[in-house]
């Protein structure tokens, strides 16, 4: 097998090559249209609200209201009700979310994120929605609850050997 | 200049001009991915078993500590020295060349082992706990760093002398025409590769120079957006270099040719053009990029590179199809499929390549890089089922399919256990279907990816699992003890017949035949049925 591959880029289209092509097109445009589509109609899109914010910034604000409003204690960890419309804050640090926040269902909160120390991952379970947490960021999410109960906030972007154990609550009444 | 006679052979079964130093130069590099797939694939083993509840192998830090070596030792290691055996082989071998400076290539290849083996010890030594991304504020030593930035500079250099071949080949006229779809699918690999390479040292090298405190520190945001830039293409080159090989063995196994290259080129230029922004899709739930940002990269760029994978997944099933119907398999719709040489394990291992890749890992990337699907995928096991759908199932799995091939060519003996090769490429491919299926199934009940404990052992609160989470993690561990069977099995024969193969003497002593090209009739879609 010597090499000798004749000329290829004038040779036309096979008609069953030009059909599909077409509609794999079709099928893109369609979709290159529904992004923008799903993000300006739709009601469920990832938040793009950031701020800069340094770890001491963000943990004398915690701090404040978790002063303001701490109803209690669970496993150590302060528990906080902020009032609805305002905003809250979640610290996370290697290996712990800080406060365990009490919403009340069909309230609108600011969700403030940020780290102290690396990279985290909030994942509210079992709703399954997930976000990421990075020091120098704040992150905020506006959200109401819709459920009541107990839902976990599982880190899930490694952040050292004891990753496993962080374990964040969120209550909603 | 050229080369002295003796620096070439002519290979008897293809009648190509075989550049002796070129195929020493395959030959080190080839051995250097069939290491790293071994120690790649003993970590990922013991990641799965630990993963599986009811195993739970490993203690945490070991844990973290064979996740950052497999995806290392995988990811990077072997999959980029099977590509430069392979951009080697598609430039010098293929043109009939010869390569253009084997100095460089064996300096290549010392940085690339050296860098491999600072890395791994660097793991090993339990000094960069980061895993593969290494996402700062977490920090390794500055060993680690160096080793990947040696790693990626050696990776460069052979890239550059890919090109130099091809420009040396094309000057000393050793080929007419255009390049071959095969040598023209690894060019577009390597086009990505330079851009992709030039964002990872835009990325290590500061990271490096703050590990050793030269810099203060390094936004994680921007390292995210950089680094996701060489880790998104960089997954382009290997679905084009992937490609590249399945026309291959399309060629070798049933002579088939495609309908219209030019489809296919064309198709490769997709690629080139509009991969690189796809990187967004990793960054859709973080803060610090606009909204406007995250859907212009996931509508504009990715639609376009996903419109080449479809024309692809068209044309390379079609020139098998044509192949085999301008050979008389032209009863009833499906006898040119019935009546591939299936028998070979370049073209099982290529049909499951095919299989898995398009099904499970291609179908189920632009589901997951939908800004809104993003939010109950992100960092879940779903990703980590979708990409070994994609760069274990598909890349591994046609790499190892070619191997069959290429090491009998390359390094002139017989495969030794042909029947088990049959095996390997099932129990690999099979295996691998199952592992991405049940990933993402334990991942739709948000189970995370890169997590020691779903139990959450010391955990202030419990979390409730899905059961069924349970029995899909369960089922997950059972899919990679076959994957990894399949794995070592690839191993095996590749190294007993390296070091221990029959020579072959004549073509006749070839494990698996070349294929003589199918009949020719002309221009046109296949006869009627
Ligand atoms: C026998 C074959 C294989 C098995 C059983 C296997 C299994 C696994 C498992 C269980 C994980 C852990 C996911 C987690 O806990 O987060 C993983 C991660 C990963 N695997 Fe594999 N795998 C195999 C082959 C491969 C190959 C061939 C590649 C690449 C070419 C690969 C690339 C990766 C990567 C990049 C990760 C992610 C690492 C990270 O999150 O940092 N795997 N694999
Ligand atoms: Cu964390
Ligand atoms: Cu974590």
């Amino acid at each position: 097998m010597s090499i000798n591959v004749e000329r290829v880029w004038w040779k036309p289209v096979d008609k069953g090559e030009k059909i599909w092509i077409i509609i794999a097109l079709m099928w893109a445009i369609f979709l290159f249209v529904m992004m923008p589509w799903w993000h300006y109609y739709g009601k469920q899109n990832p938040s793009s609200e950031t701020y800069k914010v340094s770890p001491e910034k963000f943990q004398e604000l915690t701090n404040r209201m978790i002063e303001q409003y701490k109803v209690g204690e669970d496993a150590g960890i302060p528990v906080v009700a902020p009032p609805p419309g305002s905003d809250v804050f979640l610290l996370a640090r290697q290996f712990q979310w800080t406060p365990v926040l009490k919403f009340k269902k069909g309230e609108t909160y600011r969700l403030h994120l940020s780290s102290m120390d690396v990279q985290h991952g909030f994942s509210l379970q079992p709703t399954n929605m997930n976000f990421m947490v990075l020091p120098g960021y704040d992150y905020v999410l506006t959200m109401t609850p819709t459920e009541t109960g107990t839902f976990e906030v599982v880190c899930n972007e490694f952040c050292g050997i004891g990753h496993h154990a962080m374990v964040g609550k969120i209550i909603v009444e | 200049m050229s080369a002295s006679n003796e620096a070439f052979r002519t290979c008897d079964v293809t009648g190509f001009r075989v550049h002796r130093p070129a195929e020493w130069l395959i030959r080190v590099n080839a051995v250097a991915a069939v290491v790293c797939v071994l120690i790649g694939g003993i970590y990922g083993l013991l990641v799965a078993l630990t993963r599986w509840p009811a195993v739970h192998l490993l203690d945490a830090a070991w844990y973290y500590r064979a996740l950052s070596g497999h995806g290392l030792n995988m990811l990077i290691f072997w999959i980029i020295f099977f590509e430069v055996a392979g951009l080697y082989f598609g430039s010098a071998v293929v043109l009939n060349s010869r390569i253009a400076a084997p100095k460089v290539g064996w300096l290549a290849f010392i940085l690339m082992v050296a860098g491999a083996l600072l890395v791994n010890v660097s793991i090993l030594r339990g000094k960069a706990d980061v895993l593969m991304t290494s996402y700062p504020p977490l920090k390794a030593e500055p060993m680690y760093y160096l080793g990947v930035i040696l790693f990626a500079v050696g990776a460069l250099l052979a890239v550059i002398l890919f090109f130099a071949t091809l420009v040396v080949a094309k000057r000393e006229k050793t080929y007419q025409g255009s390049v071959p779809l095969f040598t023209f699918g690894l060019t577009a690999a390597a086009i990505i590769a330079i851009f992709t390479l030039a964002h990872g040292a835009a990325i290590y090298v500061p990271t490096f120079l703050w590990s050793i405190g030269l810099l203060p520190g390094i936004d994680p945001a921007i390292y995210r957006t950089v680094w996701w830039g060489l880790g998104h293409p960089s997954q382009q080159i290997n679905v084009a270099a992937m490609i590249s090989i399945w026309y291959l063995i399309g060629t070798l196994t049933v002579g088939s040719k495609p309908v219209n290259e030019k489809v296919c080129r064309g198709a490769f230029l997709l690629y080139i053009l509009f991969i690189n922004l796809a990187s967004a899709h990793h960054l859709l739930v973080d803060p610090g990029v606009s909204s406007t940002w995250k859907v212009w990269n996931t509508s504009y760029a990715m639609y376009l590179a996903v419109v080449a994978s479809m024309i692809h997944a068209y044309t390379v099933p079609a020139a098998i199809e044509l192949a085999q119907r301008r050979k008389g398999y032209n009863k009833s719709l499906f006898e040119w499929l019935r009546k591939a040489p299936w028998g070979n394990p370049a073209v099982a291992g290529m049909a499951l390549s095919v299989f898995v890749f398009g099904f499970l890992g291609g179908l189920t990337g632009p589901i997951l890089g939908t800004e809104q699907v993003n939010i109950i995928a992100h960092n879940t096991y779903r990703i980590t089922g979708h990409f070994h759908g994609t760069v274990v199932g598909g890349t591994t799995l046609a790499f190892m399919a070619l191997s069959y091939y290429i090491v009998p060519l390359i390094f002139r003996r017989q495969i030794a256990f042909p029947k088990l090769a049959n095996l390997q490429v099932w129990l690999f491919g099979l295996g691998v279907a199952g592992l991405s299926a049940t990933m993402m199934l334990a991942g739709s009940y948000g189970v995370p990816r890169r997590h020691w404990d779903i139990a959450f052992s010391g955990a202030p609160f419990g979390v409730e699992v899905n059961p069924a989470a349970y029995m899909w993690l369960a089922l997950m561990g059972i899919s990679a003890i076959i994957a990894a069977i399949g794995g070592a099995l690839y191993c095996l024969i590749a190294v007993v017949t390296v070091f221990f193969g029959k020579r072959m003497d004549s073509p006749k002593d070839l494990t698996y035949p070349v294929s003589a090209p199918a009949p020719d009739a002309g221009t046109g879609i296949a006869p009627s049925l």
